[in-house]
């Protein structure tokens, strides 16, 4: 059990590439916290750098008060999960759990308790004399899980471990995860590129993007007041729609005070309704582009029938001039029909023009 | 690939028996012309069915040493190539995994030019670099023994490069749990790319066995003691004789038995050689 401390942490590459560019964070004792971001953002590297895979070019890594920069992997008291499960391939299930044990000198009968113990938590009992390669996909991570429990390790790391899994069997280890992770309080840091994931799992979540941290906060509050567009866009499925706007564009709709300068509007989805009442917020007036429906909800693409613009595209937003409107249910208007979206005004978001930085509500 | 063909298999099987017939009539020729007298074969009508000589030859050759002109039993030839053969074997394939291991999982300054010249050694088999090798060992005092049967040999860029390839396709992060699990680079070696390698290790020893056996030039040319003999120079030995009829039932006895170990080593493994070739699954 410990606390994870991160300052001023930078890396650069050999050829001057720098990948992290001063990350500041804590994650406190027993929490979970999820680093995601788009590939490329540096996520995989900064957790990396936490199990001293990687060197730190500066700044500081503090675990459980001990500043970790120097210490070999095996020494920083970290257990790691890594995405293709790294299992010994001739090892049995049993022995890929013992050997970091084996290899800390540990007595044989106190290894075997912990195995078994571990297995019986991952429910792996009946198949400890297996190899990995006799194992399915979950088993595998299931045993690359019980090699980091048994270590009782003072932090988990996991490198986008549900990746390779399929979707289905992704969600079910997601909650088991979740779970394990409660039971144990053992602190946690887990890397990911699905947002869905990291809103789920996280106590913490640290949104990244190019090197740098975008936002850090409890999940909610994030997807709730996101504080940039990338973090905006990037943070809930499908994504916000944001707009360029001019200081006198809406007046009619809001009563004349909504926006103050120029700047990028935002809406998510599930706040805008099909309605043509007069609202205190925004009116979109969509031609319907295309449909959605994936039962429970269905998903409308519209694109604005005037006023179109394109601004600075980030990964994962929509494209410039479309909006999408997420309705209830099945019932959805025909594709070239023309509706009026709405939203009320204390469901805008609002952002300077480029992006960086949320200027209200 | 399945096919119904009109005239079924037969005429792949008929090529397929003209090429068995074609590498194994010489083999079974040698067989033969072992088990009949000397005179037999001398007068150039030898049979090609077995003949009753067949104890007593192998008795001579292999132990007693061949009756009229005074030599060396083939047993003790034989002994010679095996170590030989073994020595090459196991020194090629120790030395060349410790230098894959290195040029692969190791970042060191001129890893690549290290690398380059392994490579390079490719150009330069014992036959090119042959006298300056002979005044090496020659220098060390090692003719006419094991050692210098064995060490000028053992380098093998071949085995290295087949090494690199795989530890090539073992994934970064077996070693970083490794490092995780508190394994060193001798206990990641020996724990985990040791086991991993074994089919591939097995694959190697065949090839290299076979080769090591039947070096010619370089046992020719250093040893020149007779218990130091191995058994393909002996072949040759026997067959060249002055002033005298050649033996030939004791040439091909000792031809046969030549055969013989680099035919067990083959069998016994063929299972891991096959294995070792085209195993990709990690």
């Amino acid at each position: 059990m410990a606390s994870v401390t991160l300052r001023n942490v930078q890396k650069t590459y050999p050829g001057g590439f720098l990948a992290i560019k001063g990350i500041d964070f804590a994650v406190g004792d027993g929490q979970f916290c999820v680093l995601v971001g788009p590939s490329g953002c540096g996520k995989s590297t900064l957790l990396r750098m936490v199990a001293g895979l990687e060197t730190i070019t500066d700044g500081e890594i503090d675990i459980g008060g001990r500043i970790v920069n120097q210490i070999e992997p095996a020494e920083r008291d970290i257990a790691m999960v890594f995405q293709n499960y790294a299992l010994y391939p001739h090892m049995t299930v049993y022995d890929n759990m013992a050997y970091g044990l084996r290899n800390r000198r540990m007595a044989e009968p106190e290894i075997k308790t912990r195995v078994e113990e571990a297995a019986r938590i991952l429910e792996l009992g009946a198949m400890l004399t297996r190899k990995p390669g006799q194992l399915s996909g979950g088993q595998r991570q299931r045993v690359a899980m019980g090699r980091a429990i048994v270590r009782q390790p003072k932090v988990f790391l996991f490198d986008e471990p549900l990746s390779n899994l399929d979707a289905k069997l992704r969600i079910a280890m997601r909650v088991e995860i979740r779970k394990l992770q409660r039971r144990l309080k053992t602190t946690s840091i887990y890397v990911t590129h699905d947002q869905l994931e990291a809103m789920t799992l996280a106590d913490i979540l640290v949104v990244m993007n190019g090197g740098q941290v975008e936002q850090i906060g409890n999940p909610l509050d994030i997807y709730q007041k996101p504080a940039t567009t990338f973090v905006a866009s990037f943070i809930g499925a499908p994504p916000m729609n944001l707009l360029p706007i001019k200081p006198d564009e809406f007046k009619s709709q809001s009563g004349g005070d909504l926006a103050v300068e120029a700047g990028i509007l935002g809406v998510r989805p599930e706040d805008l309704v099909v309605s043509s009442e007069a609202t205190s917020g925004i009116a979109f007036d969509l031609t319907v582009e295309a449909i959605e429906r994936v039962g429970a909800e269905t998903y409308i693409y519209g694109t604005r029938q005037r006023g179109a613009q394109s601004i600075a595209a980030n990964p994962g937003e929509t494209p410039p001039g479309e909006v999408i409107v997420r309705i209830p249910g099945a019932v959805a208007p025909d594709i070239g029909e023309k509706i009026r979206a709405v939203a009320p005004r204390e469901k805008l978001h609002l952002f300077s023009a480029d992006g960086r930085q949320r200027i209200g509500p | 690939m399945v096919e119904h063909r009109r005239f079924g298999n037969w005429l792949p099987h008929l090529i397929l028996l003209t090429g068995v017939v074609i590498v194994a009539f010489p083999v079974y020729l040698a067989v033969i012309a072992s088990t009949h007298d000397n005179a037999v074969i001398a007068n150039g009508q030898m049979p090609l069915y077995p003949g009753t000589h067949g104890l007593e030859t192998y008795w001579n050759t292999i132990v007693a040493g061949a009756g009229k002109t005074t030599r060396q039993p083939v047993g003790g030839m034989m002994l010679n190539s095996l170590i030989m053969a073994l020595g090459i074997a196991a020194g090629k394939i120790a030395i060349s995994i410790i230098s894959a291991y290195a040029i692969v999982f190791f970042a060191f300054p001129f890893r690549m030019t290290a690398f380059w010249t392994i490579f390079i050694t490719l150009m330069l088999p014992v036959e090119v670099r042959i006298f300056p090798t002979y005044k090496i060992t020659s220098d060390l005092h090692m003719l006419d023994s094991y050692a210098g049967l064995i060490l000028p040999l053992i380098a093998s860029a071949t085995a290295t490069l087949l090494f690199r390839q795989f530890f090539m396709t073992i994934p970064k992060e077996l070693v970083e749990a490794s490092k995780i699990d508190g394994a060193g680079p001798i206990r990641f070696f020996f724990d985990t790319l040791l086991p991993l390698s074994v089919t591939n290790i097995a694959a190697l020893f065949v090839i290299l066995f076979i080769y090591g056996w039947n070096q010619y030039l370089w046992p020719l040319l250093i040893t020149t003691r007779d218990d130091m003999q191995t058994i393909v120079i002996g072949i040759k030995k026997i067959i060249d004789v002055h002033d005298a009829l050649t033996e030939w039932q004791v040439a091909m006895a000792t031809a046969v038995l030549a055969m013989l170990p680099p035919v067990v080593v083959v069998v016994l493994m063929q299972r891991l050689f096959v294995k070792g070739l085209i195993e990709t699954e990690k």
